[in-house]
């Protein structure tokens, strides 16, 4: 236990002396990024950058692979679980520090631990939405019907804002957007890189190389 | 204006300015390409809202046939062609 207790103000000046490298570090790379992307926020992520796509790109893959050894073959599902496993890896990429990248990855938990109550949840949620709240206050433009629909609507769209209030969800929506971007990039440069090599791998490869786009091979 | 005293004894709302609520709903507008290459100022912000609700869903439904066809082509491809194919590509870079 002595030992513990001496150790333990060691670990601390380390940690200590690190995490002010590591803020002297980032601090350094922060401002070069500042100076090169004059427009990126310092609280966002930079969804714009080369790094992070490929940082997302590779997740991606190996998550794929996971999820071809696993679903079934039938075309519906193959998709969907495809879907699925491109918004877990960006809500991964994310770094947990937006709501809607938790919302992803707690909803995954939830969804398979809640399988079979899913009942209950719906029976509760329809009680809950009877308050009407549009009929208090129509002062200021935040307040406006229009606006306000418009917002819950956004709200519902990105995963995990359906209760937050109108700048928490507009904030959301900001980085969710620009994430949602590097996602059909990286996602569609993947694609392009699959159908390229079922061109040009050749004679090597296996039988299933097609020629074209679509349709299956017909030998 | 007695708007404002009595929105601030309000206990379910945050202190929340107008302006900080212009603030975001232009950058928002940044980021969409249609209100962005129209070079207009005055966009109002259910405009701008309605526009991110399309923009978010034109991007899952991209997101869902760029899913579809990734699903295809990992079926068919072979794993070790395409494995070497983005191998190749990531050392290129």
């Amino acid at each position: 236990m002595a030992s513990t207790l001496i150790s333990n103000p060691v670990t601390n000046s380390d940690r200590a002396r690190d995490s002010a490298k590591k803020k002297k570090k980032k601090k350094s790379q922060a401002i070069r990024d500042e100076t090169q992307n004059p427009n990126t926020n310092h609280d966002s992520t930079q969804w714009k950058s080369e790094v992070q796509q490929q940082v997302y790109s590779s997740k991606l893959l190996q998550a794929l692979r996971g999820v071809r050894l696993s679903s079934s073959p039938s075309a519906p599902r193959r998709g969907r679980s495809v879907r699925e496993a491109a918004d877990r890896v960006l809500a991964v990429t994310a770094k947990g520090r937006t709501r809607w990248s938790r919302a992803i990855l707690t909803n995954r938990l939830k969804l398979k631990f809640m399988k079979n109550k899913r009942q209950r949840v719906t029976v509760t949620g329809s009680t809950r939405s009877k308050k009407p709240r549009l009929s208090i206050l129509r002062l200021k433009s935040k307040n406006l019907p229009a606006v306000q629909r418009k917002v819950r609507v956004l709200g519902r769209l990105v995963p995990g804002c359906r209760k937050e209030p109108l700048p928490v969800i507009l904030e959301e929506a900001t980085d969710y957007i620009a994430a949602l971007e590097m996602q059909v990039r990286a996602m569609t440069a993947l694609t392009e890189l699959l159908s390229g090599s079922s061109f040009g791998a050749g004679s090597s490869a296996s039988p299933a190389s097609q020629l074209g786009s679509s349709g299956p091979p017909t030998s | 204006m007695s708007s404002r005293r009595s929105r601030s004894r309000q206990p379910g709302t945050s202190r929340i300015t107008d302006d900080q609520i212009n603030q975001l709903v232009s950058q928002l507008q940044q980021l969409l390409p249609e209100i962005r290459n129209r070079h207009s100022d005055k966009v109002s912000a259910a405009k701008v809202l309605q526009e991110t609700c399309n923009y978010i869903r034109s991007l899952h439904k991209e997101v869902d046939d760029l899913s579809e066809r990734l699903s295809e082509l990992l079926a068919t491809t072979d794993t070790s062609s395409a494995e070497a194919a983005i191998i190749r590509s990531l050392l290129m870079q």
